[in-house]
């Protein structure tokens, strides 16, 4: 990792502000900030390396909670800015907190060339497929047909997956985790965070007040077994109680399948591969809906490439050593110059 | 055959836009730099890259203005008029002065493409152009003789027309062929072939002057007596970009560029990312937010921001704006103004960006607004524009105008070593003591804390802080104190700024105001009533927002005052809201155009006659 501290063993609390943390009692955030003080912690980042930037959103109060530079700054735009802060000082530990609403409506634009570019930087996407801090309209991911404040007869809006749109614009890491499992969070924050380039982690996030268990189906204790696939590189894809449950190939289509009915064996079972370019299959793992299919959650998509802000101070070295001028003035005495006596 | 000496000239060349008339432009502009000369262009082309044809619509012209003295403008009528087919001809016709010389090209007067141009009968036949000295030459057919030896295709060989035509016209002005030689070996040192034409081409065109004594004298134009110094031709995008770059360097910090490509402010992007040996940043964004955005990400990291635009992208970079007001951060905008509003005008000049720079934002939203006047001082206001953002920590929106990016002059070579220091507000020492919003009693700036630093973090944010802490408040006592502090630390910026200055001490009659890049045509104007002994004098203004101290002592000098801009009176109401004890006359225009100086001179003449 970049940040390499020495004496810094900061205890996930310690990252913690002084603010009185304001959202709503029960609300998935609080799952995340514990989550990111965490891999904080594990990473031993410094305080003062770390800069957390927020569009406009429940989400977006996140800085205020974390004891690091922050920047809560305008709706959908956390992407843009922070690809400048990242441009300028490329030792910042920088993250970017944004919604459904942030990322994929106002800020849509920059969400895609942000990770068509692969800017070095961790993006918090918290979904709750609604406008919350306007109090309840349907968002980008809202499912069609839902009924919310501005949409008493049903949404007609196709919702994004975004999983796929991060596959769309060339992401290059993206991983999907809900807001009642802290401690997979973390490990998927962690490998985040250790990605260089952008990173997408998708929360399937709650909201109490105005979409209250839009996630239910996928977190409720009952059904998470089953309703959860809970990828890692290199591990068979099992699920269900007692893992006898598994994704197989057929064709160009993913199905469930038991094991030992209908001689289905180990070897039928996908062996994730979190790390090949190739999106085929993450695009697939991505698109699997309940009921048919379980959730896929993990990190779906860990793919090595040089990261824009890398590449950009590279061409700036390469031009310094082979500039033509060594300074301004030579540059300004340059051409075509006549004197008057 | 004789030369006749001659104080100052003006030169147009009109064409197709793909006829080239941009390069032959800057090529005389060079050539007569190098020879010392006082300059002044104005490029005029359309917004489309090959407009139809043979129309007037797609005509492309590039006007020059040197001499010895006098140079202020790109000059009102040309002198020497160049029509490279009859739609050039006719879309300047009614803009000729009596005796102008015109030098077309015979070969484009074809039936086809007279109807193009919307002519009934060939104005080369009839009585017309009885007035002016018509010099028709069949430059295509010539042009294609002087290259026949290089066997080129047709194509590459009618391109070459230009430097037919460029040759004529430099032996017109005695000028010398070697600049533009040199010029051709080196830009196609690895397609002497290409080279070998134009130079042909120029050389055929000067020898065909000279032996059709294509005047019964050519001129010549000696150097300009200017201050003693190395002189250098730049447009005013050049110059902005060369000041932005050398106000980051006195700053001791690296320049980040956030921006969008946008007419007519792209070349700004095109010369500074040329020069990323400087260790200047570029980030062309996804659109005009990710510009000024990105910037601002870059303003909080502590580098030197700027964002470049021109009137559309400054509308979508107005919630922005107003971030950076809020957050207190140092960033520069530089707007080159075209015409508008919405896509307008793209190619053509204006001044009616002044209230969107003033007040085109929510909430209570002030910052410091410059306008530089001429090509050359862009490199100075584009270096005043990233002091003040960074010593007042405020962001600082930079006019410029179509006319100036465009344009060109001879600019006086600045060493580094000469210009003063930027001094950015950092936190020396206290830690402990600090607070993010605090702010310091002399100018109500906060420090310049960035990421990285340690037992400094802290939070900053589009919502309103509490003076001091810097925690998001609602509270209303605080809210009226932040809107009194942000304002009052701009307003303070008028004690930072030198006084402002007027030509004419005698005058009492006419004070003429202008504003920005309409300086040269508006100094020529009131120069030459000055020396026929009129009572007129001349004040233009760099500062607009905050003004400069003495400005209402500057007025009260005078009987009456005339404020001239290229929009519908924005500076003139701005005054007027600012000094209403005084009664700012106005004189408007909004074609897209400058002001020319006949125009100016005829209306300040019935000003001082009322």
């Amino acid at each position: 990792m970049e940040n390499v501290a020495i004496n810094c063993p900061l205890k996930p609390k310690d990252y913690g502000s002084d603010q009185e943390v304001k959202w709503c009692p029960g609300c998935g955030d609080y799952a995340v900030l514990n989550a990111v003080q965490r891999v904080l912690s594990e990473e031993n980042v410094p305080k003062e390396k770390a800069v957390f930037i927020s569009g406009i959103g429940c989400s977006s109060r996140f800085p205020y909670y974390i004891d690091t530079y922050g920047f809560h700054s305008i709706h959908g735009r956390p992407l843009a800015i922070a690809t400048g802060t990242k441009i300028v000082n490329p030792e910042l530990n920088v993250w970017v907190v944004s919604g459904d609403g942030d990322a994929l409506a106002i800020g849509g634009n920059h969400f895609i060339h942000a990770l068509r570019r692969n800017v070095n930087l961790n993006l918090l996407l918290f979904n709750n497929q609604i406008y919350g801090l306007t109090k309840g309209q349907y968002s980008p991911t809202t499912k069609q047909g839902q009924v919310t404040k501005s949409s008493p007869h049903g949404t007609i809006d196709i919702p994004f997956e975004p999983g796929k749109l991060v596959l769309g614009s060339e992401g290059k890491f993206y991983a999907r985790v809900v807001d009642t499992d802290v401690k997979f969070m973390a490990s998927v924050l962690l490998a985040a965070n250790q990605h260089t380039g952008l990173s997408v982690v998708e929360v399937l996030q709650n909201c109490v007040i105005f979409n209250d268990k839009v996630h239910d189906l996928i977190t409720n204790k009952a059904a998470k077994q089953d309703h959860q696939l809970l990828l890692e590189h290199g591990k068979p894809m099992l699920f269900g109680q007692d893992n006898q449950k598994g994704i197989r190939l057929n064709g160009l289509e993913l199905e469930v399948v038991t094991l030992g009915q209908n001689g289905v064996t180990m070897d039928d079972i996908l062996v994730h591969d979190a790390h090949t370019e190739s999106a085929v299959l993450h695009n697939l793992l991505i698109d699997m809906k309940l009921p048919e299919f379980p959730i896929a959650l993990g990190v779906i998509r860990d793919v090595k490439a040089l990261a824009y802000d890398e590449l950009l101070h590279a061409q700036i070295a390469e031009q310094q050593e082979h500039a033509a001028f060594n300074s301004l003035d030579e540059l300004f005495a340059s051409g075509n110059t006549f004197e008057v006596k | 055959m004789e030369s006749v000496v001659i104080e100052k000239a003006v030169i147009k060349f009109a064409g197709d836009s793909g006829d080239g008339m941009q390069l032959i432009g800057s090529l005389f502009t060079n050539t007569a730099v190098n020879r010392g000369n006082q300059i002044a262009t104005f490029p005029d082309f359309p917004s489309e890259i090959r407009a139809p044809q043979g129309t007037v619509a797609g005509v492309s012209g590039f006007q020059i203005h040197f001499g010895s003295s006098g140079v202020h403008s790109p000059g009102d009528a040309p002198d020497v008029l160049v029509a490279m087919n009859p739609a050039a001809l006719k879309a300047n016709l009614s803009k000729l002065k009596s005796a102008c010389t015109i030098i077309v090209d015979a070969d484009t007067f074809g039936k086809r493409d007279l109807e193009k141009a919307g002519f009934d009968s060939n104005p080369l036949e009839g009585n017309e152009l009885a007035d002016y000295n018509l010099i028709t030459a069949p430059i295509t057919s010539m042009t294609k003789l002087s290259v026949a030896e290089l066997g080129l295709d047709n194509k590459s060989a009618v391109r070459c027309k230009n430097m037919f035509t460029l040759g004529m016209v430099y032996w017109l002005f005695s000028n010398p062929l070697e600049p533009t030689i040199d010029f051709f070996n080196a830009k196609f040192s690895k397609k002497p072939e290409l080279a070998k034409a134009n130079i042909n081409a120029l050389q055929a065109g000067y020898n065909y002057a000279l032996t059709i004594e294509a005047v019964t004298s050519s001129y010549t134009v000696l150097p300009a007596s200017k201050k003693p110094g190395i002189y250098k031709n730049l447009t005013g995008n050049q110059a902005t970009a060369w000041g932005l770059m050398a106000a980051a360097k006195k700053a001791n910090r690296d320049l980040f560029l956030g921006t969008y490509p946008i007419t007519p402010a792209t070349d700004i992007l095109h010369e500074l990312t040329k020069h990323k040996w400087s260790g200047v940043k570029i980030f062309q964004a996804e659109d005009e937010i990710a510009g000024i955005c990105s910037a601002i990400g870059a303003s909080f990291a502590g580098d030197v921001a700027v964002t470049t635009t021109s009137g559309p992208g400054m509308a979508l970079k107005t919630e922005a704006i107003g971030l950076a007001v809020m957050t207190e951060l140092p960033l520069v905008i530089v707007n080159v103004q075209r015409g508008g509003p919405s896509t307008g005008l793209p190619t053509k000049t204006e001044q009616s960006d002044l209230n969107q720079a003033l007040y085109g934002r929510n909430g209570e939203c002030p910052l410091v607004v410059l306008a530089a006047s001429t090509p050359g001082d862009c490199f100075q206001w584009a270096f005043e524009a990233v002091r003040i953002a960074i010593e007042h920590m405020t962001p600082v929106i930079l006019l410029s105008e179509s006319y100036l990016g465009n344009g060109a002059e001879p600019w006086q070579v600045k060493s580094i070593q000469d210009l003063p220091v930027i001094e950015a507000p950092v936190l020396n020492g206290d830690k402990d003591n600090w607070q993010p919003y605090e702010h310091a009693t002399d100018k109500l700036i906060r420090k310049w804390v960035v990421p990285g630093m340690q037992g400094t973090q802290h939070r900053i944010g589009g919502l309103e802080k509490e003076e001091g802490s810097g925690a998001v408040s609602h509270d209303p006592e605080n809210h009226q104190k932040m809107v009194n502090i942000r304002k009052e630390k701009v307003a303070r910026v008028a004690n930072y700024i030198p006084e402002q200055r007027y030509k004419g001490k005698d005058a009492k009659k006419l004070l003429v105001v202008g504003w920005g890049g309409q300086f040269g045509i508006l100094l020529g104007a009131v120069s030459e009533l000055q020396e026929e002994g009129k009572d007129i004098a001349f004040t233009n203004f760099n500062y607009i927002h905050p003004l400069p101290t003495n400005t209402a002592e500057v007025f009260s000098k005078f009987d009456r005052i005339v404020v001239c801009e290229l929009n519908d009176g924005q500076f003139a109401s701005y005054l007027t809201t600012n000094f209403p004890q005084f009664t700012f006359e106005r004189y408007n225009k909004i074609k897209g155009q400058p002001f020319t100086i006949s125009e100016l001179k005829n209306r300040f003449n019935e000003l001082l006659e009322k």
